[in-house]
C-alpha cells in the first residue's frame, strides 16, 4: 500500500488516486501541425527503471491532479505536488518537428 | 501409534468429535486433526499430485505437503485443507481428497507406473501426436488431463459466512509469538509503543510448545504472557498468520476468528483480514525443517524429526513404536530422547561420521542406539513404511556396505533447519547465504523498516533467540519514538543442541554408484525426485527459476517449504557452484494459503461497488419497470403491460412515441458545469466543432475525440450564461470525460480561466418526445413552445408545477422533442406532474430498449459505436469537424491509417427474416467462403416498429459503395446466417421533418 502525501489532503493510501500518464512527456501546443511529435506525445515512452515522475489523480479527495516522484523498481515515493505547481508542463510553444 | 494416558498439553477434560473418512477419532482440546489422526491411527491421508502416491502426516505445522484433506461438507466445505494446522473441534467432518474411488484404492495410482512418461515437464514432450500439424491427439489427451489436475475439489455453493476488513496502525508489528516473538513484544511494549503481535498458531509460545510440559520453557512464556496481558498498549492476536508484507509498511494478517468452530456464533465474523500500517516490524517467525532424500522418502511414516517430539510432547501421541531417526545435525537427538523415554525402540542413523560424546548421550542415555556415519538408502512397506534399508555411508552420501532392513512404523528426519525469511523477502528480496549457519537469511541492513530476530535470523542458542527478540523490540519502538522503559532482559538459559548445531551439509543418500534408489523426492506434492531435477539440468533449464517451472518443484499450495533448499543445494551440486551463487526464488504472498472470501470482506454481491440510482429510480419500480443495469447504474429498461415479454414492450413503447408521446428518465447522462472566461475556447480545444458563435440560450451537439484520433464521446452542451456552460456526455464516458478535461487544465492549458465541475447527481433529466410533446409541455409549464419561440437547439428556463427547470429542445429518438432539465431534489415531483398532465395526451413512460430503437431508426452513433476504434470519418461525423482551429485529436485523426479508404464505414442494414441480427456478427458478401474478419461487423441491432422489419447499425468496407448489395450477416459463435440489405443508416424520416416541427 503505497502511501501518498497529497499536497491538499495529507498521506493518503495509494488507492484514493488513479494512476494518469507519464509527466515526463510535453504535450504540443495546440496549433502543432507536424504529426510526429503527437506520434510521440501519445505513443512514444521511456521505460525508465528507477525514478520517475508520473501524474495521478486524487480522485477520491481534491480531485486533484499531482507530479509523483516514483521509483519503478522500489515503488519508493518521492515529492508530490499538485500538477498546476510545477513548472514547464505548459504547452510547448510553436515547437518544432 | 497411539494416544499416551498422560502428558501433553491437551485438555483430556474437553473430548471432541472428530472424524476422518468416517472413522470416528479420538480428540480433546488442543488436538489438530492430524495429532487426532496419528492417535486414532490414521497413516494414509492423502495422495499425491502426479503420481497419486500414498501420503501421510509429514510435519506438524504449516509446510505440511502431504496431510491435505477435505475438510467440512455443504456449503462450508474446504479443500487443500492442512490437516497438521486444522484445530480441532466438535463436529469436524474431514475426508480423503484426490484419489478415486477411495483413499485407499485410487485408480489413479497407475500415475505411479506411468511416472517415465510423466517426468518434468511432460506436457511439452509427450501426448504430442505423431501429425505434424494436427492437435487432436494432444486434445483428446488433454481432456482426461485437465480432470486430473488439481488437488482437492471445491464446493459451488455459495460461502455462508461472512468476513471482516480492517485497518489497524502501530508502532511495532511483531510476527511470531514465539520466545523471540514474545522477547520483542515486551522490549517495545513496556516503552509504551503502540504493539501487535501475531501468533498462527493457537496459542502462544513456538517452539516451546514441542519441549515436554513444564520445563522452564513454559514458566518464561507464561511470565511473559502475562506481563504482555497486562499491557494495554499490547495487542496480541492468535490465529491469526501475517501472510504478506508490502509496501509502504503495510502487512496483511488473517486472523481466523472462528474456524474453530463448527460454525460462526453470535453472528461472529469467519475471518477478519487485517491491514496493518506498521512503524516497524519484527519478524519472529522462526524456523523450519528439512527433510532427508533417499528412496521412498514420501511415504507415510516419514516426518519431521520436529513434528515427531511436537506429536509426542504437544498433543500426547506417540507417533511410532519402532523409530528410525535420521539425521545430519545435533537438534534431532532431543526427538530420539524423548521417544525413547517414552517407550519407542529407537534408533539413530547420523549421517555425520563424527558426533561427539555429549551428543550421543542425549540418545543413549535414554535407551536408543547411536549409528554414526550411516544413512537411509531406501524405504520398504507399500502404503507406509514396513522397514528402512540402513547403510554405512561415506563423506559423499554414498553407501560403502550393503547395510541392513530394518524394520520401522516411524522414521523421524533431520536435514537442518531453514530460517521461515518468507515475509521478509516478500518487501526485500532475495535472501543471502550465510555460511556460519550455512542457511538463506535476511542480510544485516538496520535501515530496514522489517528486521528479523530469533531462530527466522538463525539465532544458534535459546539465549541468542531472547537476546535478538529483545533487542529488535528495543530498535523497532526507538525508531518509532520510544526511548524508554525497556526494562531487564530476560535470564540465560543452558544451551542445549539447538536448531542446527554440528550440522554436516549432507542431505542425500545414494546407493556405491552415486544413484538414488527408488523414487527419492524433493516435493512432495508436486512428485518431484531429485532425478526430474538432474532431467532439468540436463535439458538445460539450469537458473533457478526455470528449474522451478519446468519441474514445477515449490509450486504446490505449500509453495516449497520443504523443497526449496534442497533442490537448490542439487542445482548447486550440478552446477559446481556455491550454492549462494545460486540463489533462490522469489517468494511471494500469502505465506500460506487465504480464503478468498477473507480478503473480499463485504465487498461482493450488490456491495461490490455502489448502486447508484435516479432521483426518479421508486416511481419506475412501483410502475411495473423492468430495470437494467448500465455501469453501476439502474435504468428502467421497459414497463411490460400485462404478460408482455422485452420485445412486445420495446415494440410497443416505441411506436408509442412516433403516434403519441412518450418520456423516458435519461437522468444518468454525464453532466458538467464549464465554468469560467475561457470556457468558450476550452470548448472549442476538447470538441471538433467551434463554440465562440454559441449565444446564450442555444445549444450544440458536439463530438470531442482521444488524443490519438479515435471518438471517444459525444453530446449536447447549452450556454446557461456568459461564462456558464452546461456540457452533457455518455452516461458512460462521464467520468473519464471529466477526469481528461481535469488534467488538461491542471498540466498542459493551465492558463486558461475555466472551472469543470461534475453537475451530474444535481441535474436529473426527463426526455419527452413524440408528436404530442409540445403540447403536453405548453400545457405542465409557463414557457413558450411554439415552433418561432424555440427552435431546435435552443433551450428556454420555465417552471412546472412550482420547480423551476430548464427545456432544451433537441431530439435522440428523431421526434419532436425535449430535454427537461431538472434540480434533482424535485425530479420525481416533476415527472409525476408530468406523467399527470399527460393522461390528455397518451403519454406513456418509456424504458432504454425503446430509446434505442427509436434512436438506430434515426440512426444516430451512441456507446456501440463510439467504442473506441472507429473515427469521425468511420461514422459520417466528419463534417462536425471545423476547419479553423486545433482540437484534442485533430493532428492524429488525420493519420493514414485512420483515412485508409478500405475502413469500413457507417451504414444500416435492413435484415432478411424475422430474427434479428446479434451485435458483434461479421458481415461477409453474399457469395464466397465466410471465413476470417469478414468485410465489417454489427454495432446496434433493433426491430423497428415505423419500418415494419429488423434493422442494425454496422461497420462496413466500402459501405458507401454498397448501398442496395445484399451481404450476409454471420453469427460465428450462434452459428447463425441472416441476409441483409445495405442501406443508409438514416432508416426512419432522414430529412428531420418531425424533429424539426
Amino acid at each position: 500500500m503505497i502511501r501518498i502525501d497529497c499536497p491538499i489532503c495529507g498521506p493518503r493510501a495509494e488507492t484514493e488516486f488513479t494512476y494518469g500518464a507519464d509527466a515526463t512527456v510535453q504535450r504540443p501546443a495546440m496549433d502543432e501541425g507536424k504529426v510526429q511529435p503527437w506520434l510521440d506525445y501519445v505513443f512514444n515512452r521511456n521505460n525508465p527503471r528507477g525514478a520517475h515522475r508520473e501524474y495521478w489523480h486524487h480522485v477520491q479527495g481534491c480531485r486533484q491532479w499531482v507530479v509523483l516522484e516514483r521509483n519503478t523498481l522500489t515503488h519508493e515515493i518521492g515529492s508530490c505536488r499538485l500538477a498546476r505547481d510545477v513548472e514547464g508542463q505548459e504547452e510547448t510553444q510553436g515547437a518544432e518537428a | 501409534m497411539k494416544r499416551l494416558a498422560t502428558g501433553g498439553r491437551i485438555d483430556r477434560s474437553k473430548p471432541l468429535a472428530v472424524s476422518f473418512e468416517g472413522q470416528e477419532l479420538q480428540a480433546y482440546q488442543g488436538d489438530t486433526l492430524s495429532s487426532a489422526m496419528l492417535a486414532g491411527g490414521v497413516s494414509l491421508v492423502g495422495r499425491s499430485f502426479k503420481y497419486h502416491r500414498p501420503r501421510g502426516i509429514y510435519s506438524a505445522g504449516v509446510e505440511e505437503p502431504g496431510a491435505l484433506v477435505h475438510l467440512r461438507d455443504g456449503d462450508r466445505h474446504e479443500p487443500n485443507a492442512r490437516a497438521t494446522v486444522t484445530e480441532a473441534f466438535d463436529g469436524l467432518v474431514s475426508t480423503g481428497q484426490n484419489a478415486w474411488p477411495s483413499l485407499k484404492f485410487d485408480v489413479s495410482a497407475v500415475n505411479n507406473w506411468a511416472s517415465p512418461f510423466l517426468s518434468a515437464g511432460f506436457y511439452y514432450k509427450t501426448f504430442i501426436g505423431p501429425f505434424k500439424h494436427s492437435t487432436r491427439f494432444w486434445m483428446m489427451c488433454e481432456t482426461f488431463i485437465r480432470k486430473s489436475a488439481g488437488m482437492g475439489r471445491a464446493t459451488y455453493l455459495n460461502d455462508p459466512d461472512h468476513y471482516e476488513k480492517r485497518n489497524a496502525f502501530c508502532d511495532v508489528l511483531v510476527i511470531g509469538g514465539g520466545v523471540s516473538g514474545l522477547s520483542a513484544a515486551l522490549a517495545a511494549g513496556r516503552t509504551g509503543a503502540q504493539v501487535m503481535l501475531v501468533e498462527q498458531d493457537f496459542e502462544l509460545g513456538g517452539a516451546v510448545l514441542n519441549d515436554p510440559v513444564g520445563r522452564e520453557g513454559d514458566a518464561w512464556v507464561a511470565a511473559a504472557t502475562d506481563e504482555l496481558n497486562g499491557l494495554s498498549n499490547v495487542r496480541i492476536l492468535t490465529r491469526t498468520t501475517a501472510f504478506g508484507a508490502y509496501d509502504g509498511d503495510t502487512y496483511g494478517l488473517i486472523e481466523r476468528v472462528s474456524d474453530h468452530l463448527k460454525a460462526p456464533e453470535n453472528h461472529q465474523v469467519r475471518q477478519r483480514y487485517w491491514q496493518v500500517h506498521a512503524k516497524r516490524c519484527v519478524m519472529a517467525s522462526g524456523a523450519i525443517e528439512r527433510p532427508l532424500v533417499f528412496g521412498g522418502n514420501d511415504k507415510p511414516g516419514v516426518m519431521l524429526a520436529g513434528a515427531a517430539r511436537s506429536y509426542l510432547n504437544r498433543f500426547a501421541v506417540l507417533p511410532g513404536q519402532e523409530v528410525l531417526v535420521a539425521t545430519n545435525n545435533d537438534s534431532a537427538y532431543a526427538a530420539a530422547a524423548d521417544l525413547a523415554r517414552a517407550g519407542a525402540t529407537v534408533t539413530v542413523a547420523d549421517m555425520r561420521a563424527q558426533v561427539a560424546d555429549a551428543t550421543q548421550e542425549i540418545a543413549t542415555k535414554a535407551g536408543a542406539t547411536v549409528l554414526s556415519a550411516h544413512g537411509v538408502l531406501e524405504t520398504r512397506g507399500s502404503r507406509r513404511v514396513k522397514s528402512a534399508h540402513v547403510v554405512p555411508i561415506d563423506a559423499q552420501g554414498r553407501a560403502t556396505g550393503t547395510g541392513r532392513n530394518l524394520p520401522v512404523d516411524l522414521i523421524a528426519v533431520s536435514g537442518g533447519w531453514a530460517p521461515a525469511v518468507h515475509i521478509w523477502s516478500q518487501r526485500y528480496g532475495k535472501p543471502v547465504f550465510d555460511e556460519a549457519s550455512a542457511a538463506f537469511i535476511a542480510p544485516d541492513d538496520a535501515s530496514k523498516t522489517l528486521q528479523p530476530a530469533g531462530t527466522a535470523a538463525a539465532a544458534a542458542t535459546l539465549n541468542d533467540v531472547i537476546a535478538q527478540g529483545f533487542e529488535q523490540g528495543t530498535v523497532a519502538a526507538k525508531s518509532a519514538g520510544f526511548d524508554a522503559g525497556f526494562g531487564e532482559r530476560s535470564e540465560s538459559y543452558p544451551t542445549g543442541p539447538f536448531w542446527q548445531s554440528g550440522y554436516l551439509p549432507l542431505w542425500a543418500v545414494f546407493d556405491a554408484n552415486g544413484k538414488t534408489k527408488g523414487k527419492a523426492f524433493v516435493d512432495f506434492q508436486h512428485d518431484v525426485k531429485i532425478s526430474d531435477i538432474d532431467q532439468a539440468h540436463l535439458e538445460g533449464y539450469v537458473s533457478v527459476e526455470h528449474l522451478k517451472r519446468y519441474t514445477t518443484l515449490g509450486m504446490a499450495t505449500d509453495q516449497g517449504k520443504l523443497s526449496n533448499i534442497n533442490a537448490l543445494n542439487r542445482m548447486a551440486e550440478l552446477r559446481g557452484k556455491p550454492i549462494e551463487q545460486i540463489g533462490t526464488t522469489t517468494f511471494r504472498p500469502p505465506f500460506t494459503p487465504i480464503a478468498m472470501g477473507s480478503v473480499v470482506g463485504h465487498e461482493h454481491g450488490r456491495h461490490f461497488r455502489p448502486t447508484r440510482l435516479s432521483p426518479i429510480h421508486h416511481w419506475h419500480v412501483e410502475h411495473g419497470a423492468k430495470m437494467t443495469e448500465a455501469g453501476a447504474w439502474m435504468r428502467p429498461w421497459y414497463y411490460p403491460k400485462g404478460t408482455e415479454d422485452l420485445r412486445a414492450a420495446y415494440i410497443r413503447e416505441a411506436g408509442h412515441v412516433r403516434e403519441h408521446v412518450g418520456m423516458v428518465d435519461v437522468s444518468t447522462l454525464g453532466k458538467i458545469a464549464v465554468q469560467g472566461p475561457d470556457a468558450a475556447e476550452f470548448l472549442n480545444r476538447v470538441y471538433v466543432n467551434g463554440w465562440k458563435t454559441l449565444a446564450v440560450g442555444r445549444l450544440r451537439y458536439g463530438v470531442m475525440l482521444r488524443e490519438d484520433g479515435f471518438v471517444m464521446d459525444d453530446g449536447a452542451t447549452a450556454r446557461l450564461g456568459e461564462n456558464d456552460y452546461f456540457m452533457s456526455t455518455t452516461t458512460a464516458n462521464a467520468a473519464k470525460v471529466l477526469a481528461f478535461a481535469e488534467h488538461l487544465l491542471q498540466t498542459a492549458w493551465k492558463d486558461l480561466r475555466v472551472h469543470v465541475t461534475t453537475v451530474t447527481d444535481q441535474w436529473a433529466a426527463i426526455a419527452v418526445a413524440g408528436p404530442n410533446a409540445r403540447d403536453l409541455l405548453s400545457k405542465v409549464s409557463d414557457a413558450d413552445l411554439s415552433r418561432e419561440a424555440l427552435p431546435n437547439n435552443h433551450f428556454t428556463h420555465a417552471v412546472i408545477d412550482g420547480v423551476d427547470v430548464r427545456i432544451h429542445r433537441m431530439s435522440y429518438s428523431g421526434e419532436l422533442a425535449y430535454e427537461v432539465y431538472i434540480p434533482s431534489g424535485f425530479a420525481r415531483h416533476v415527472w409525476q406532474a408530468l406523467y399527470a398532465a399527460g393522461a390528455d395526451f397518451n403519454l406513456k413512460p418509456y424504458g432504454t430498449e425503446s430509446m434505442g430503437a427509436l434512436r438506430i431508426e434515426k440512426g444516430h452513433v451512441a456507446g456501440p459505436e463510439l467504442e473506441g476504434r472507429t473515427s469521425m470519418k468511420d461514422l459520417g461525423l466528419e463534417g462536425f469537424a471545423s476547419f479553423k482551429k486545433p482540437f484534442v485529436g485533430s493532428v492524429l485523426r488525420k493519420r493514414p491509417v485512420l483515412e485508409d479508404p478500405a475502413r469500413p464505414v457507417l451504414v444500416g442494414l435492413e435484415i432478411e427474416g424475422p430474427t434479428g441480427a446479434k451485435p458483434g456478427s461479421l458481415l461477409f458478401p453474399e457469395a464466397g467462403e465466410a471465413k476470417g474478419h469478414g468485410d465489417g461487423w454489427v454495432s446496434s441491432t433493433t426491430y423497428s416498429s415505423a419500418l415494419g422489419r429488423n434493422i442494425a447499425m454496422g461497420l462496413l468496407k466500402n459501405g458507401q459503395d454498397r448501398k442496395g448489395e445484399v451481404i450476409r450477416v454471420v453469427n460465428f459463435v450462434g452459428n447463425e446466417t441472416l441476409k441483409a440489405k445495405v442501406v443508409s443508416h438514416h432508416f426512419f424520416d432522414p430529412e428531420g421533418v418531425r424533429q424539426n416541427g
